[in-house]
């Protein structure tokens, strides 16, 4: 690097503005508050269960024996496939229906369209807690509770996505799809191959909404699961603090290894959100 | 290849119709050209002919087969659109190829067919790039591929020219036009640019509020327009038209004078049109129509300059040589031969012929 001659300091210093400074100050505080939980997280899960109330951030004897404990636990890793394969599954049937949903309603016309979208948009308006009665109802009586199936299949497809996916193949001109359908495809078809990889911004943003929701989801695997085996990882976490005492490291150490799959889905799939492939297409 | 025919051909959205039970002929390997004005139903008719849009009556016969209920894919026509419609997660090459999806060729003649076309269109050596790398242009080429690549029986384009800049927009005429010398597929093309349709058609079919107004070459056209509309629709710059009387074998032009001799047999109101290439600054009257009018505006543009007048309250274009540029304000004369008129009836707005 070389060094900046004065000319360039001066220019530099004329940006510092007040307002500037406010808003650097509030992002900073802002970021603060965000990652402090994360810090005391990871933190916690390098002390020992003495040293859980010592509030120091660095621990005086960090180790590594909570995450032994938790990994070489059976059931955790248990928990985890379970959380892994709901999360994968739901998020999978969500992409793949509301976006076939999304998209006759955005690209079909036929009588009913609008009272259907209605429709599904208004079970946006029912919230959950008024809905896990008449789920575990319904899973009781199909035989569903304490099943792979009874945790997923309230969340198989979305309201929130089918609308989301909606919006976005609206944007898909049509011409595309005329295209398609003069060169010989099916319906189908140009759905697959033409209109969902135009919104690939739109499923990547589903994909990480869904499989964070589910990923996390807490109430309802709680009340349909009995068997230990089937807990999803946020249900196991819980019950570290149920047996004797609460054991705030293993809690936090089982914390800290689940945030793992959420950071890799967000890595992975964020490039796609901000990359807009839809317009290359069209004139320029 | 084959012809294709409209049999009183229907198009209806709801209680409005838009396409009014028009008759027309295609023949195998002909080019032809819609022209109109925004909403005149030819967008409308080319879609009927494609099969996205449904036909609400009358007979569409491909190759004298009746299509009115088939699926686009079983026409065997293939389509350009205006916004080129590349898919742009797909690279030139895989673009190219999509027109063959459907087809049970194998995989080595697909990729043969693929070169082949991408030769033919000058795109070999960007088959792998992807379309957002293209210029306009070459976007416009690859969609052509995509239609090409199929062998289809007819060409369908819908305006296909229109976000292009004018320089390019006048090579690509030129590249299409050849390619249709080169392929002898029958071309159904539209357009509201009356240029295109002159440059590029066997035939012209000019329509207007979903009727056709009249069918023919590009000179026929010109030379002898069947109304006002298509008169002042096609050459450029327009025609110009001034209202004036016949009575009893004589014209009363405001400003101007007719030594022309004969006019068309009829009495009243009439519509004189001029072409602004025909209406020439001179101070030499001749034989045919003369006036003078006060010069509102002039546009030199090198080889000639047009000049704008006033005449009988309307302003006309008349043309002068590139380096005469009269001054604004300034009175000049104009002549135009005999035969260069023509006389349209001023209600129906119907040609009366020419003087």
């Amino acid at each position: 690097m070389t060094a900046m001659t004065s000319s360039e300091l001066a220019a530099n210093r004329r940006d510092i503005r007040p307002g500037r400074i406010i808003i650097w100050t509030l992002l900073v505080i802002g970021g603060l508050i965000m990652i402090t939980p994360l810090l005391f997280m990871f933190s916690t899960s390098l002390k020992t269960a003495g040293q859980v109330y010592d509030l120091r951030l660095i621990p005086a004897s960090p180790t590594f024996a909570n995450y032994v404990k938790v990994l070489g636990d059976g059931r955790f890793m248990q928990w985890f496939f379970n959380s892994t394969f709901i999360a994968v599954t739901v998020t999978l049937s969500n992409v793949f229906f509301d976006s076939l949903v999304g998209y006759t309603l955005a690209k079909f016309e036929f009588r009913g369209r609008y009272f259907i979208f209605l429709a599904i948009l208004s079970t946006l308006m029912i919230p959950t807690e008024m809905l896990v009665i008449p789920w575990y109802l319904m899973s009781s009586q199909l035989g569903w509770i304490d099943s792979y199936w009874g945790i997923m299949f309230p969340g198989m497809m979305t309201a929130f996505g089918t609308f989301l996916m909606k919006q976005f193949f609206e944007g898909v001109p049509n011409d595309f799809l005329e295209a398609a359908r003069v060169d010989g495809l099916n319906e189908f078809t140009i759905w697959w191959k033409i209109a969902m990889p135009m919104v690939v911004p739109a499923i990547s943003a589903l994909a990480i909404f869904t499989f964070l929701g589910n990923w996390t989801a807490f109430f309802w695997p709680l009340i349909v699961t009995t068997s230990k085996e089937l807990y999803t990882l946020p249900v196991g976490i819980s019950s570290f603090s149920a047996e004797s005492s609460i054991q705030w490291e293993l809690i936090m150490t089982g914390a800290a290894i689940g945030t793992i799959p959420t950071l890799v889905v967000f890595l992975l799939l964020q490039r796609y959100i901000v990359r807009g492939v839809m317009l290359a297409g069209l004139k320029g | 290849m084959a012809k294709i025919e409209l049999q009183g051909l229907v198009k209806e959205y709801g209680k409005s119709r838009a396409v009014h039970g028009i008759d027309l002929t295609i023949e195998d390997g002909e080019f032809v050209v819609f022209v109109g004005p925004s909403g005149c139903g030819k967008s409308t008719t080319l879609r009927m002919i494609a099969g996205l849009e449904d036909i609400s009556g009358g007979v569409l016969k491909i190759g004298d087969e009746v299509v009115n209920q088939r699926e686009p894919k079983q026409r065997n026509i293939a389509m350009v659109f205006q916004n080129y419609a590349i898919y742009p997660h797909m690279t030139v090459g895989q673009n190219i190829g999509f027109g063959l999806y459907t087809s049970k060729l194998s995989k080595a003649e697909k990729q043969k067919r693929i070169a082949e076309t991408g030769a033919i269109l000058g795109l070999e050596k960007l088959l792998d790039r992807r379309p957002a790398a293209l210029s306009g242009g070459q976007r416009q080429r690859v969609a052509i591929g995509r239609a090409m690549v199929r062998d289809p029986v007819a060409f369908l384009f819908d305006e296909p020219l229109s976000n292009l800049d004018a320089q390019l927009r006048a090579q690509m005429r030129m590249e299409i036009k050849s390619l249709h010398r080169r392929l002898g597929t029958t071309i159904v093309y539209v357009t509201h640019d009356q240029v295109e349709a002159m440059t590029m058609a066997d035939k012209i079919v000019v329509m207007k509020d979903g009727h056709i107004l009249q069918v023919g070459t590009p000179t026929d056209l010109y030379e002898h327009p069947l109304d006002v509309f298509t008169a002042r629709f096609i050459g450029s710059p327009s025609m110009n038209l001034v209202p004036a009387t016949i009575e009893g074998g004589t014209l009363s032009l405001a400003d101007a004078k007719w030594a022309g001799g004969a006019l068309p047999n009829t009495n009243g109101k009439v519509l004189v049109g001029v072409r602004p290439h025909d209406l020439v600054v001179t101070d030499d009257a001749g034989q045919g129509l003369s006036a003078t009018g006060t010069v509102v505006a002039v546009e030199p543009l090198g080889s000639e300059t047009l000049v704008h007048l006033q005449l009988a309250g309307e302003t006309v274009v008349a043309t002068a040589p590139g380096r005469v540029v009269p001054a604004i304000g300034s009175t000049v004369s104009v002549a135009a031969e005999v035969g260069s008129l023509y006389l349209f009836d001023a209600a129906t707005e119907k040609a009366l012929g020419r003087a």
